[in-house]
């Protein structure tokens, strides 16, 4: 029988990864992008899986609020990242160091 | 559920959000500077529209279910309206500085009142929040557009850079404010703070707690305290500095109240689990951002550490836990408003002759020879941050000290007084700088007439005058902490 410590237990490791995925990244800044889409949907899993194990729908009402404003984050964050290519030339995270003190 | 009073409640919000909406489609016909001008003009109205809205709630003492909102999701209550007011004069002065900053870069454009405008919106929501639905939809609004702001002068690389490191930060902090909101959520089995606070009575589950510092952390990010301030000083230097000085002020004052409004009411029945937690952070807050703050040659960094520096002394009144700790808390940030604006606003002002932003500490040396008015001026603001009597930034730092001495935190007292001295070391630097050294000659620009006004207004407030407030600003003060304490 899958229990709820299953759900969180996954919903933990995928949010780690995600964390890890920013703190360890040196690559790109796309990827840094990807993590944060991912640790927003382990938050989700966690939210619909007590949402049903409490057989309380607030859980699954906030889903949908995340996923709506996961949408327009990455959204700016995009456009935020079109905005320093153009200056630029590269969005490789080595390469973000000007300020710096 | 009274539909008619929920509406009234959030007027602030829907004013702001409606105005916010009309500009920005007034801004896509626009041509020109002089509608870039209107636009900001019109938002600074439409603040002022608002605070009058919320002017009542604050000085009525508004509490309880008369302030509760769309099924206690939302409190327009005493503590919500003073916050508002802080967060509005806050973002009024950074619309007003605005155009004569961006018309020299060639980039006003009537976009920047309109963010600030949402940015202000979300605010409001954070500082209303009896919900974790509501704390989250509120603080995204606020990031969201403060990314952008962040990343507003397009062809500065700077700045450019300042937003993508305040988005990768943000973003982050926000999923790690999500996740514990999960756990919180998942273990309490209600989002509301009411709910959390009675379900947490009985005892403090592991998975609660996880939730407990989770939300911490994700909210120590958003008010940049130690260990999670290392974005800080990158984006306020990378940042226009009119959106710098709009990040020091108002979302610090929505952060931290939100802060409070977390740690006081959701986990109020459980101040022991986070009072060791906030107690550190607020410590090495103080430490870090006196030490960090010494080497700066950059203004602006250097008021970032300070604005870190600053966030430590007002934890020490979250970690008193009590309504006199909280409204000591309100009382610095309305304090700490108006030095974070005449901080700003005097190093806008400094200028070289061909009227180019000067932000280097070497290039203010000597600046009480080539600009009198404005070096008193910065130096009374410096003086004020270090919080030497008898200006008003003195009564801040004493207010939270005997609410902390109060609730018997004595040593965290004594070590946050021994650690204002280092803090006092570099902002008496930047007065040697500007007194006693060798005038450099090159902040010697004229500055602009709003500049002008808004510097001595902020003087004013900070001066020994300022103690002539404190009756009126400790009543409302009392009366906020009243109505956030009676909701809990």
């Amino acid at each position: 029988m899958i229990g709820i410590g299953h759900y969180v237990t996954v919903s933990s490791i995928l949010f780690v990864l995600g964390v890890l995925g920013i703190a360890l990244n040196r690559k790109n800044v796309i990827i840094i992008l990807m993590s944060i889409e991912l640790i927003l949907l382990a938050v989700n899993i966690n939210l619909v899986a007590f949402s049903s194990f409490l057989h309380d729908l607030t859980g699954q009402i906030f889903a949908m609020f995340v996923l709506t404003v996961a949408a327009g984050e990455a959204a700016v964050g995009l456009a935020i990242l079109v905005t320093y290519f153009r200056d630029r030339g590269t969005i490789a995270v080595d390469d973000v160091h000007n300020l710096k003190g | 559920m009274d539909w008619s009073q929920s509406l009234r409640l959030v007027a602030p919000e829907e004013l702001l959000s409606v105005t916010g909406l009309f500009l920005l489609l007034g801004a896509a016909w626009s041509k020109g500077r002089n509608d870039a001008r209107a636009v900001t003009w019109l938002s600074v109205l439409a603040l002022a529209v608002a605070a009058l809205f919320v002017a009542p709630a604050a000085f009525s003492g508004l509490s309880g279910a008369r302030a509760s909102a769309f099924g206690g999701l939302y409190a327009g209550d005493a503590f919500s309206a003073l916050a508002k007011l802080l967060i509005y004069a806050a973002a009024g002065a950074s619309l007003l500085v605005a155009p004569a900053f961006f018309e020299k870069a060639r980039a006003m454009r009537p976009e920047y009142p309109v963010l600030v405008l949402l940015a202000v919106a979300g605010m409001g929501l954070m500082v209303s929040t009896t919900d974790l639905l509501t704390l989250y939809v509120g603080l995204e609004l606020n990031s969201l557009a403060a990314y952008v702001l962040a990343a507003f002068l397009k062809n500065d690389n700077r700045s450019a850079e300042a937003g993508l490191k305040y988005f990768v930060l943000g973003a982050l902090a926000s999923g790690i404010l999500l996740f514990g909101m999960s756990l919180t959520y998942g273990f309490t089995g209600t989002t509301s703070f009411a709910g959390i606070a009675a379900a947490m009575h009985g005892g403090l589950s592991n998975g609660a707690l996880f939730g407990v510092v989770f939300v911490l952390a994700g909210l120590a990010f958003k008010i940049s305290a130690v260990p999670f301030h290392m974005w800080t000083p990158d984006v306020y230097e990378g940042a226009p500095t009119p959106v710098t000085m709009f990040f020091a002020s108002a979302p610090k004052v929505a952060a931290l109240a939100l802060t409070m409004r977390v740690a006081l009411g959701a986990f109020g029945s459980q101040v022991s689990a986070w009072q060791q937690i906030v107690i550190i952070v607020s410590l090495m807050s103080i430490i870090v951002g006196a030490l960090g703050a010494i080497g700066q040659q950059n203004l602006k960094r250097l008021l970032a550490y300070s604005s870190i520096n600053n966030v430590g002394f007002l934890l020490i009144g979250l970690a008193a836990a009590t309504p006199a700790g909280a409204s000591a808390m309100l009382v610095y940030l309305a304090i700490y408003v108006a030095m974070t604006v005449g901080g700003f606003v005097a190093v806008l002002m400094l200028k070289d002759k061909d009227g180019n932003q000067v932000e280097a500490l070497a290039d203010i040396a000597g600046l009480s020879r080539d600009r009198k008015v404005l070096a008193a001026c910065f130096a009374m603001v410096m003086f004020s941050l270090a919080g030497i009597p008898p200006l008003f930034g003195f009564w801040g730092k004493f207010v939270v000290f005997q609410a902390a001495v109060a609730a018997g935190l004595l040593p965290l007292a004594v070590l946050g007084i021994a650690a204002s001295v280092i803090g006092a070391f570099y902002y008496l630097k930047v007065v040697k700088v500007m007194y006693f050294d060798e005038s450099s000659g090159i902040a010697v620009g004229k500055s602009d007439w709003v500049h002008q006004a808004l510097l001595a207004l902020a003087a004013l407030f900070i001066s020994p005058l300022g103690y002539l407030l404190t009756k009126c600003l400790g009543n409302l003060a009392n009366l906020a902490a009243a109505s956030l304490f009676h909701g809990a």
